[in-house]
């Protein structure tokens, strides 16, 4: 009736993921009863949780990112002080089948539920914005993304409580995760949840693809696009290209788990190497699938708070076009050591150092654009300074790596964790930081305050480097990654030093939560009442903060690389708006359940398989899929904003405007 | 291959010596190297650092000092509110890592070829051959000319290199002795090769670098590099001292444990080590299903497998 499933699954001996679980259960019921208690259930469903406004869906995909971020920092605590309690003889408090979890949670959470909802969050948030369009090209499509990318984390986090989670590494390399070796339902959880999550990115990818190529506002031709939506669109591309691969790899791992098939078994002609293969032609993609968004919003911030345009455009389009491709052939540096031969290392090690041009180029432009600015060091700017710092640091010990030899002494090491740290943390963790900072008025109509975000920035910095710094010693002293105790007494001095850092970080988290909390408290006087905060360039910054849910009352005409920048400069210029545009009504598409709906079935269908349960998993996918059906035979799928509507909410957006024109000085003359 | 391994050698220690944790004396790392090899890879990663270092320095340095010099608050620089193009500069900020990458290419293509794990090292004695058997959790070696085998220990003779071949029983691992150089996966169904050599006696140590469950913390062995006359010493002692690695001893051995105490064995089969590569040997079983009781394992016989 229930496959394997009874009531050994739940860890009722184990105390720390049993009070871990009990803990977020309270806490989850504590949300719903509130939002009973206090009737927020139909706001929530109609301005939430139906809703396809892509600004909604961005936010959205904002708080699982960092609801997962937190998560995942929690089992970097405990690796980070279990390690350095079981060193030289000590037992720590985990057990080896806890520790191999709680590693591979961290490295699935953190790239896969953290990383990339809140890199998703942005790129759904701003490029509408960016392109001076009102949505994105599938709306309903796009809430179905982030429902299904939000059902894969509750599976995996479900996994903490009923029955365990992979332990094998965030990829699973076979043979370790075939059935033979990980009996368990721990690699079940993996699959389902990262393939129903992959999908949900890939009709993310699709659809912002589509919406780049075919919505920009007239006048934004390819090459006056911001370079935030050029990353979002090579992103994208990238996704499109990569996801698949993943899907397919994962699914012959499910065909060998479940019906005994041997793609990647030890016994009849099965090949495990392949699964490393295929698994990277899509890992190492995904890497810069992270990190060209995060360049973007750096190179969004270097000019706004330099006060001049961004140094090369074209060269930063070219780099990032650049990166786009190469990133396709360089995976095979995820293992030069298993014997490829000389000329492959070779060719995948320079080709993979070949990506620090582009890199190269575009941390050059940043500097430049600096470069006979005004640089206004608001919190933005710091997180985009320490950026550039460590992420040169990361970028070198990458290229390092990218050296066969090297890399022969240091590939699956501690050195191998910080460099990848150092550029995960560096450029993808503090872009999303310095990105929230920047348009965090824009989303809520408020600043954040800026002291503490200055607070969680020094914390932030300072205990990255000491947390890392000591792993890179350690990497070339030998010492490999995911030992659950360690043998060498010799290491303990800098996995204690590692510890001290994870404590700082903790502070710098707790600076960003206060800095949240204060900035609530304090929203009336942090409010930004002319939705243009920080004297910005593009064109988000030419609605209200927040936006109307229709983006722009009328499209935006653009006339050059800085949309906004223009209007404002000739705004300046004639001391006035230009005239009041005729309004037209507005058609914005409709609310839908089916996102939530297709999503809430997609995971019972993966609980069901993971455990078997094979009756309940039939149901769940008719379901499913017969929420697709009755969508697609809707009537109505658009409603119409009467001009009178977007008249009345224009024109206050309007006034506040000219109010700020009076105060503004004239155009300055440096010009 | 190397033509100047005393120097680099010196260099690397030296840096060793710099690097923080090493001061109150530690286990020796990658840049302490005890053998050409590792010598060569050390050398390789010191220099790739050191060319890097150059242009990274100035980068850093330049960034800081423009974001200070174009500081809002600095009324001293002047303001160029549209300057976001020059030709020259472009040139330049493209040259700069093309042609880093273009020499560091070159370190890699020749680095790459030189050191080549498979690539016989050039020696006047030839190479000693050791067969590698990675298990759940712990190393055999064995010593098809010696016709000896050991578990978590590898003797081998100084100054003379070390034909290597890997395979594995189970799963995935990394054969790693951190001061002789290049690691190597020993994977299941197949074989890699890797030469090492120790440059003197000296008591070393190895482990596995690729995680392989949950016994793999203590995949570590210890390495004895010792005189030629030495080895062939033990080799003799060890024949006839243990018991025989014949079939049923290797599927003994190959039941899952971890934390074994080196261990010897007197006489080999001689084909066992290309029947585990060639899977002529079932595949080394994983947990047993009623095992270590924890959430979700199969609990039926007729769990999959």
């Amino acid at each position: 009736m229930f496959g394997k499933l009874d009531w050994s699954a739940v860890p009722f001996s184990q105390p720390i993921p049993l009070i871990t679980s009990v803990v977020i259960l309270l806490a989850m019921l504590g949300v719903l009863v509130l939002a009973t208690v206090k009737g927020w259930w139909p706001y929530l469903w109609r301005e939430w949780i139906t809703s396809v406004d892509h600004k909604r869906i961005g936010v959205m995909y904002g708080l699982l990112g960092t609801l997962m971020l937190i998560r995942g920092f929690a089992d970097a605590i405990m690796m980070r002080t279990h390690q350095a309690m079981a060193v030289g003889g000590g037992e720590g408090y985990l057990p080896p089948e806890h520790y191999n979890q709680i590693f591979t949670a961290h490295g699935t959470i953190m790239i896969l539920f953290g990383a990339m909802p809140l890199v998703l969050a942005f790129m759904n948030y701003l490029v509408p914005l960016q392109l001076g369009v009102r949505d994105v090209a599938f709306p309903t499509f796009n809430s179905v993304g982030f429902w299904l990318t939000a059902s894969g984390a509750l599976l995996v986090n479900v996994s903490l409580f009923v029955g365990e989670f992979a332990r094998t590494g965030w990829l699973p390399y076979p043979p370790l995760s075939e059935n033979a070796y990980s009996p368990g339902v721990g690699v079940d959880y993996y699959l389902w949840a990262v393939q129903i999550s992959g999908i949900g990115t890939l009709i993310t990818g699709i659809n912002i693809v589509t919406t780049v190529l075919k919505m920009r506002c007239p006048g934004m031709s390819y090459l006056r696009m911001p370079i935030f939506c050029w990353t979002a669109l090579a992103s994208c591309l990238l996704i499109v290209a990569a996801f698949p691969i993943l899907t397919a790899t994962l699914a012959m791992l499910t065909l060998d788990r479940y019906l005994d098939w041997h793609y990647f078994t030890n016994t009849a002609g099965g090949n495990p190497m392949m699964f490393v293969n295929l698994v990277w032609a899509w890992g190492h993609p995904e890497v810069y699938i992270l990190v060209l968004p995060a360049f973007g919003i750096f190179s969004e911030i270097f000019p706004t708070f330099s006060g001049k345009p961004l140094f090369g455009y074209r060269s930063m389009v070219a780099a990032t076009l650049f990166i786009c491709v190469v990133s396709m052939l360089v995976w095979l540096h995820h293992f030069f050591t298993m014997g490829a031969g000389a000329a492959v290392n070779t060719f995948f090690g320079i080709s993979s150092s070949i990506i620090a041009v582009g890199t190269g180029v575009k941390i050059y432009n940043w500097i430049f654009t600096m470069y006979g600015g005004r640089v206004r060091f608001e919190v933005p700017m710091l997180w985009s300074m320490g950026f550039i710092f460590t992420f040169i640091i990361g970028g070198l010990t990458g290229v390092l790596l990218a050296i066969p030899p090297a890399d022969f002494l240091t590939h699956n090491s501690m050195f191998l964790v910080a460099h990848f740290h150092n550029v995960i943390v560096g450029a993808v963790v503090f872009a999303v930081f310095a990105g929230l900072e920047f348009w965090f008025p824009k989303v809520f109509g408020f600043r954040l305050h800026a002291g503490w975000g200055k607070a969680a920035f020094w914390l932030a910095f300072t205990g990255f480097w000491v947390t890392f710094t000591p792993l890179y010693v350690l990497g070339l002293q030998g010492m490999t990654r995911r030992l659950q105790h360690v043998n060498v007494p010799d290491w303990a001095p800098g996995l204690y030093v590692s510890v001290v850092g994870v404590a700082i970080l903790a502070l710098g988290v707790a600076a960003q939560i206060i800095q949240l909390v204060v900035s609530i408290r304090h929203r009336d006087t942090l409010r930004d009442v002319t939705g243009d905060p920080w004297d910005g360039r593009s064109l988000e910054w030419a609605t209200a903060s927040p936006p109307p849910f229709f983006n722009f009352a009328v499209m935006p005409d653009v006339e050059g690389e800085e949309a906004y920048w223009d209007i404002k400069r000739r705004a300046l210029e004639s001391q006035q708006l230009g005239p009041e545009p005729d309004y037209a009504p507005i058609e914005m598409p409709l609310n839908s359940p089916v996102g939530i709906y297709t999503a809430f079935f997609t995971f019972v269908f993966g609980f069901s398989m993971v455990w078997h349960i094979w009756w309940v998993a039939v149901a769940a996918l008719v379901a499913a899929f017969a929420g697709f059906v009755v969508f697609a035979w809707r009537d109505a799928h658009e409603h119409e904003v009467p001009a009178e509507e977007v008249a009345r909410l224009d024109r206050a957006r309007r006034e506040a405007r000219t109010a700020l024109l009076a105060r503004l000085p004239r155009e300055e003359s440096a010009s | 291959m190397h033509h100047r391994p005393a120097r680099r050698t010196r260099l690397a220690r030296a840096l060793a010596g710099l690097s923080l944790a090493c001061v109150g004396g530690c286990s020796g790392g990658v840049l302490d190297p005890a053998g050409p090899v590792g010598a060569g890879d050390a050398a390789i990663l010191i220099n790739a650092t050191f060319i890097m270092l150059a242009i990274v320095v100035p980068t850093i340095l330049l960034a800081f000092w423009i974001a200070w010099r174009y500081r809002a608050s600095n009324t001293k620089a002047k303001y160029l509110p549209h300057w976001s193009y020059s030709g020259r500069i472009e040139a330049v900020v493209w040259s700069i890592p093309t042609l880093t990458i273009m020499f560091l290419g070159g370190l890699i293509w020749i680095g790459s070829y030189q050191l080549d794990p498979f690539r016989p090292l050039p020696s006047k004695s030839p190479p000693v051959e050791v067969q590698v058997v990675s298990l759940d959790w712990k190393w055999l070696f064995i010593y098809p000319e010696q016709g000896v085998a050991s578990v978590n220990q590898l003797v081998v003779p100084a100054g003379r290199p070390v034909h290597f071949s890997l395979t594995s029983a189970s799963v995935f691992n990394v054969f790693f002795v951190p001061r002789l150089g290049s690691m190597v996966y020993a994977m299941p169904g197949m074989v890699s090769q890797l030469h090492l050599q120790a440059d003197k006696p000296e008591r070393l140590w190895g482990t596995s670098a690729q995680f392989s469950g949950d016994g793999f913390s203590d995949m570590q062995f210890e390495v004895q590099s010792v005189p030629q006359r030495d080895f062939d010493a033990w080799a003799a002692r060890a024949r006839g001292a243990g018991p025989p690695l014949d079939r049923a001893a290797y599927a003994e051995l190959a039941r899952q444990s971890a934390n074994l105490a080196p261990r010897g064995y007197g006489s080999i089969d001689p084909h066992l080590f290309h029947a585990i590569a060639m899977g002529a040997i079932a595949p080394a079983p994983g947990p047993a299903p009623e095992g270590q009781g924890h959430a979700g394992r199969e609990k039926t016989p007729e769990g999959r497998r």
